[in-house]
């Protein structure tokens, strides 16, 4: 009954937080209700029995790029709301259709939940992270693979970005080697 | 080296009385009353030992030995007047604080805070009742603990960018920077010792330290030890690295605007997330709690032994500046970390 309670509150406020998110012009609201919805949404995971799938939810979203996002908020204004450009009612109408259609996929799943089987059942008496860990290094190694490699592109060119002008400093003067000669130069002036 | 498996931790858990949902709520309980109880009590005591170290007496005026300041402070803190600014977004400012206090508390429920114990009989209603020492043992408990800690860091955040004050953002993006900065080396650090035990759970690491001095975990990762110690105080905002509420630079960082009990939340969430870095320190390096005899009394030696460090070092040590706080990062902890995650497979491998 707990897990039943659980689950409709959670699923209440999840939707009611993401569509906070997509509704509000406020940059702090949409991204403070992002941020608690994802954690509402390892509360799933944790439910359903898959502690490390959502603490690892918890870590990676919440804590690393949710935070990523909120770091990119620092350079607005947060406390004021942003103009938004209007979408042309085409693209609305399209996109409203095909996740009503969506959903209704979704509601009209259990219907044949006989067909649905677990491939990777759990073990008995094992826990999570090593259940997660065999599959993931046997059945599914090249594709964690390709992801490992795709990650190390993707820090290799941030460093590269970020990295230009490295040798520069932002804060001090180039001309001027030594504090001596920046004593010089003041005293001079 | 051994690896501990999940069948040694089955026998280990078998002789434990059944956990009851009466059980878990009385723990938690326990953990709220007590933790914020000793947050307060644990201001006093870093103002009397910061005293100490500098050769002043600390509060003194209050009671006996100033021990009644800890209730003057309560009170002025739940008087004074909850002030909001007037350009601040009002709802986040106000929720930021609760984030605070609820992920450090969230996060003790995951870690073995006290001994476990049963109520006495005679006690009406819930005599007979079993109370764990973990309110939730999640058998990924190390995870979940830094993970909450990692959600905690929307509290400065939030507070930082819902105040419409420069030093407030300047704080918040420190904290950003600083606590993201940080996890990683937390993460990597505890992975050493994770990898020789082959587990998540804090009853699996209590285990594989069972019997004596000699088998703590902290003589086999001393380096992992001491990286984890240094990564803590950055991530519960200790001197050396407070650099989110640095007075000579940023005012208060994210408790700029704060006043009264919204700011005593900030203040509790911290003490309770070195409460929990304590513990988790304890637990994983320090041998951890035993159920016999005296062994309660140990961990709260080990615990005590921590918090009293993080107070010795504040009585020490100077700030940082915040790019030697990055250099230290990523330059410093982090390669060590990653070199000593791959000694210490090497060595198991061999």
């Amino acid at each position: 009954m707990y897990e039943a309670i659980a689950f409709y509150l959670f699923s209440a406020l999840t939707i009611g937080l993401f569509l906070i998110t997509v509704m509000s012009k406020n940059v702090l609201y949409a991204m403070t209700s992002l941020a608690a919805g994802m954690v509402l949404i390892s509360g799933f995971f944790f439910i359903l029995g898959a502690d490390f799938l959502g603490v690892v939810q918890l870590i990676v979203y919440v804590g690393a790029v949710m935070a990523l996002y909120s770091f990119a908020m620092m350079f607005f204004d947060a406390t004021r709301d942003i103009k938004e450009k209007n979408t042309p009612a085409a693209l609305v109408f399209l996109l409203g259709g095909l996740s009503a259609l969506v959903l209704v996929l979704i509601f009209a799943g259990p219907i044949h939940s006989d067909a649905i089987q677990a491939l990777y059942p759990m073990h008995e008496g094992v826990g999570n992270a090593q259940d997660v860990g065999i599959v993931l290094f046997t059945k599914y190694l090249v594709p964690f693979e390709v992801a490992a490699v795709m990650l190390l592109v993707a820090m290799i060119a941030g460093i590269i970005l970020a990295g230009k002008k490295m040798d520069q400093s932002l804060t001090k003067d180039t001309s001027v080697d030594d504090a001596d000669e920046i004593l010089k130069q003041k005293d001079a002036k | 080296m051994e690896v501990v498996s999940y069948r040694s931790v089955e026998t280990f858990v078998q002789h434990i009385p059944e956990v009851t949902a009466l059980g878990v709520w009385i723990k938690a309980i326990i953990i709220l009353a007590v933790i914020s109880a000793i947050a307060g009590f644990g201001t006093y005591v870093e103002r009397k030992v910061l005293a100490f170290m500098q050769r002043r007496l600390g509060p003194m005026h209050v009671g006996p030995y100033g021990l009644l300041q800890i209730i003057a402070d309560g009170i002025k803190l739940f008087t004074k007047e909850d002030i909001v600014p007037q350009n601040a977004n009002k709802f986040i400012f106000m929720v930021a604080p609760v984030i605070t206090a609820a992920t450090a508390f969230i996060a003790l429920a995951a870690v073995p805070v006290f001994p476990d114990f049963t109520i006495p009989e005679w006690i009406p209603v819930i005599g007979g009742t079993f109370v764990p020492s973990i309110a939730a043992d999640l058998n990924i408990g190390i995870l979940f603990v830094l993970g909450m800690m990692a959600a905690g860091l929307y509290g400065p955040l939030l507070a930082g960018m819902a105040q419409a004050n420069k030093w407030g953002l300047i704080g918040a993006a420190r904290t950003a920077v600083q606590f993201l900065s940080y996890e990683v080396v937390t993460g990597l650090s505890i992975l050493a010792p994770i990898m020789i035990v082959g587990s998540l759970s804090f009853v699996d690491f209590n285990a594989a330290q069972a019997g004596g001095i000699a088998n703590w975990l902290v003589w086999k990762q001393p380096v992992a030890f001491v990286l984890f110690l240094i990564a803590g105080f950055a991530e519960t905002n200790r001197t050396p690295f407070d650099l989110l509420e640095h007075e000579a630079e940023v005012v208060s960082g994210y408790a700029t605007e704060y006043s009264g009990m919204r700011w005593g939340m900030f203040f509790i969430g911290e003490y309770a997330n070195m409460i929990t870095i304590s513990v988790i320190a304890a637990v994983v390096f320090l041998g951890g709690y035993s159920a016999d005899g005296m062994g309660w009394l140990w961990i709260m030696l080990k615990i005590a032994f921590f918090f009293m460090l993080m107070l010795w070092v504040r009585a020490a040590w100077p700030h940082v500046r915040p790019d030697q706080l990055m250099w230290l990062c990523w330059k410093v902890l982090m390669p060590i970390a990653v070199i000593n995650v791959v000694i210490t497979g090497i060595v198991m491998m061999v």
